[in-house]
């Protein structure tokens, strides 16, 4: 699959998918579900226990099937697993940016950051953005 | 085709999922998906009758996989699992959807789209649900012992408490001081008891206990461990004291808040905050005086730095809830010293709720005057001949001008959230709007918090008084020793698992188990990795490293992974 490279029409919605932590980034993400605090619909977590654990291929397969980008809402240094956390899922994510370029896929679909078990406005910054950096990129499918 | 048979129940919760997520169209767009057998939308999944449904669904339907789509499994995902456990389903086979906190309420402006979102969300829920597998759970042991943060009087009556139920208990004090703001308090509502004795009983009750240690001067410097076994460091005088524990309860208290210069003329003299106030009543003996003049008309000024809708910043948009309250006792107490003294109450709105109502009550039979202001045309306050004219339109007499002499101006102050980083940046749990620790669940699970293990009570979680904040103190210490006195927790049986016909033993994911927990085995005639089920936590790190794909962490599969993706690419119908 290659990336369309055209212009994003104007209905184009990014589709985001995040891998959200369990007893971390998932707290941050509720909080600012229930502060009321709006961020794209067009982002859908799957929950997993920690962001060390996310295989490379799983970012590959989401922009594969129909998401546009993929974001890492990293456990941080709040990590209840292991105390790098933070250097561990850099390194999957550099790993998963070079499949994507190794499937002429722009390694831009794919952002980390540390989202806290109180990061509840940073996160719904973090959607706001990601999804507008990715409108630029545009689909990743091609049109039509 | 899955030969799963699948029960799917989405939510209403009353309004919060349905008021902005059309729960019957994602039913509709789900009902037909690969091994569902039973759709429905509920009122409320968790209410009783709901749950006996799911039950009675398990059971003639055959059900072998169920689908909550409702609130963050931080609030129900026990629930459902005992849902589960009831109907004899192994509670691994349910899986949760957070539809309220992680869709309807972060989408409240786009309800067409957060419809959309939530038809997804199902689609992926149920495609986990397919390959679900049942799992048995691993029990630690726990210690029975238990970390009190503050020393106030909710940290103290949790550690009476815990100490009756034999657990040990560490307190750790910030300050030098024990008993916090109820120390240096005399007459205070609701019980008209001196706040100063019930300090003084409380720590005598303390100083009788072998298992209560209390440190002073000590903070929280470092946290580790999990629930039921965590390793804490305190920093007492500048030396690292390690403990062992098994729940933390946090009790920091609240932080006054502090007018600014010239709000409402403060900063001149006679013009005193609610607490400051409180200590002057404390000092007189025969009358109310001030600096040794005996005053004969005080004038309090309610909701100030609460309740303030400007939204400029660290503005407190909150009530605070316990200052009517306090403010119409102190009147009480001031007319025991001065019956002649005039008292002129201007208030926004009162909130003597309950009980309280009676000190409203008894305040206005001693003959305070209650004058209701609105808040776009706050009293006035200037000085004038030592003391200080307040001019306020009246609400209740169609805005009439009143002109009051004071020699006095209390300002019914709020209680705030007190300054905690450094603690927070240990402990981690979640604050709220507010600014003040927030609870998983107000009314569901009001001491709890997101971090197990970690409790919350008194006014370190919201203003309250101090009968309210023993209240939490001993519903966290219940909480707490309910946890510990079990001597065990079950841990979640998602943990690693290795494909034995994959693994070829390469030994890298021994180096990316941060635990220990990997070593090798022989299988056939090859060897392969083994994982230690005591010692594996379940994080996943090995996952990844492994070359041949081999690894997985039991709930999250791969196979799971990738099911949810392909769930969420299909066309949202």
């Amino acid at each position: 699959m290659a990336e369309s490279g055209g212009a994003a029409g104007e209905e184009f919605v990014p589709r985001i998918l995040v891998f959200s932590t369990v007893s971390i980034s998932d707290i941050g993400i509720d909080l600012a579900g229930s502060s009321h605090m709006h961020y794209p619909p067009s982002a859908i977590s799957i929950p997993l226990p920690c962001s060390s654990g996310i295989r490379p291929d799983w970012v590959l397969y989401a922009l594969s099937h129909g998401f546009d980008g993929v974001f890492v809402a990293a456990d941080g240094t709040d990590c209840p697993f292991v105390p790098d956390c933070t250097k561990r899922t850099a390194k999957l994510v550099g790993e998963a940016q070079d499949l994507l370029r190794e499937n002429d896929i722009k390694p831009e679909r794919l952002k980390m950051a540390a989202i806290c078990s109180v990061c509840a406005e940073p996160y719904a910054k973090h959607m706001k953005n990601f999804s507008a950096a990715l409108h630029k990129i545009g689909p990743t499918r091609k049109a039509g | 085709m899955s030969d799963r048979r699948i029960g799917v129940y989405i939510c209403y919760c009353g309004g919060n999922i349905s008021d902005y997520v059309d729960c019957d169209r994602v039913r509709d767009a789900i009902e037909h998906d690969e091994g569902v057998v039973v759709a429905k939308t509920t009122m409320f999944a968790c209410s009783d009758a709901a749950q006996q449904e799911i039950i009675d669904d398990i059971k003639e339907q055959k059900l072998d996989a169920m689908v909550v789509a409702s609130c963050s499994p931080t609030l129900h995902l026990f629930t459902f699992r005992g849902v589960a456990e009831r109907a004899k389903l192994n509670p691994y086979l349910y899986v949760q959807v957070n539809l309220r906190e992680q869709c309807s309420w972060a989408h409240t402006d786009v309800p067409a789209l957060a419809t959309d979102k939530a038809v997804y969300m199902v689609k992926a829920g149920i495609a986990k649900a397919r390959l679900t597998v049942p799992l048995d759970k691993t029990r630690i042991d726990t210690v029975p012992r238990s970390l009190v943060i503050g020393a106030g009087i909710s940290g103290l009556r949790a550690a009476l408490g815990l100490s009756d139920l034999g657990i040990s208990v560490f307190v750790a004090e910030k300050t030098e001081k024990i008993g916090g703001w109820v120390a240096d308090m005399g007459r205070m509502y609701p019980h008209d008891r001196r706040g100063n004795e019930l300090i003084a009983d409380l720590v005598e009750e303390v100083q009788k206990r072998d298992n209560i240690q209390i440190y002073t001067q000590a903070e929280l410097a470092e946290k580790s461990g999990s629930v039921g076994d965590f390793n804490v460091k305190l920093n007492v005088k500048c030396e690292l004291i390690p403990l062992n524990v098994g729940s933390i309860i946090v009790t920091t208290g609240f932080h006054s808040y502090q007018p600014a210069d010239g709000e409402f003329a403060y900063g001149a003299e006679g013009v005193l905050t609610l607490p400051e106030f409180k200590q002057l009543l404390d000092q007189c003996e025969d009358e109310l005086s001030y600096q040794g003049k005996a005053v004969s008309k005080v004038s309090y000024i309610y909701c100030v730095g609460s309740r303030d809708a400007s939204g400029a910043e660290g503005a407190n948009a909150y009530c605070s809830r316990y200052c009517c309250n306090a403010a119409m006792h102190a009147s009480s107490v001031a007319h025991d010293l001065s019956p002649k003294l005039h008292q002129f109450h201007l208030y926004r709105d009162t909130r003597s709720y309950g009980k309280y109502e009676l000190l409203y009550q008894k305040a206005r039979r001693q003959g305070a005057l209650f004058i209701k202001f609105n808040a776009d045309a706050p009293p006035q306050v200037e000085k004038s001949n030592g003391g200080f004219r307040i001019l306020v339109k009246d609400v209740l007499t169609y805005g009439e001008e009143l002109d009051i002499d004071s020699d006095l101006i209390v300002l019914v102050t709020a209680m705030e959230p007190r300054p905690n980083q450094a603690l927070n940046d240990i402990i981690k749990v979640p604050l709220g709007l507010d600014g003040f620790f927030k609870e998983i669940h107000p009314k569901l699970r009001p001491v709890e918090t997101v971090i197990d293990g970690v409790f919350i009570a008194g006014a370190a979680q919201a203003p309250r008084n101090s009968a309210e904040s023993v209240a939490s103190a001993l519903a966290a210490t219940a909480k707490s020793a309910a946890l510990l006195k079990k001597g065990y927790v079950e841990l979640e049986p998602l943990i690693a698992e290795v494909d034995p016909d994959a693994c070829s033993w390469c030994d890298q994911c021994v180096a990316s188990c941060p635990y220990s927990a990997i070593s090798k085995k022989n299988f056939g005639e090859k060897e392969i990795a083994e994982i230690n089920a005591a010692v594996c936590k379940g994080c996943g790190c090995c996952v990844p490293d492994c070359p041949q794909g081999a690894l997985g962490v039991k709930g999250y599969t791969d196979g799971q992974i990738k099911a949810m993706i392909d769930a969420m690419e299909v066309a949202n119908g």
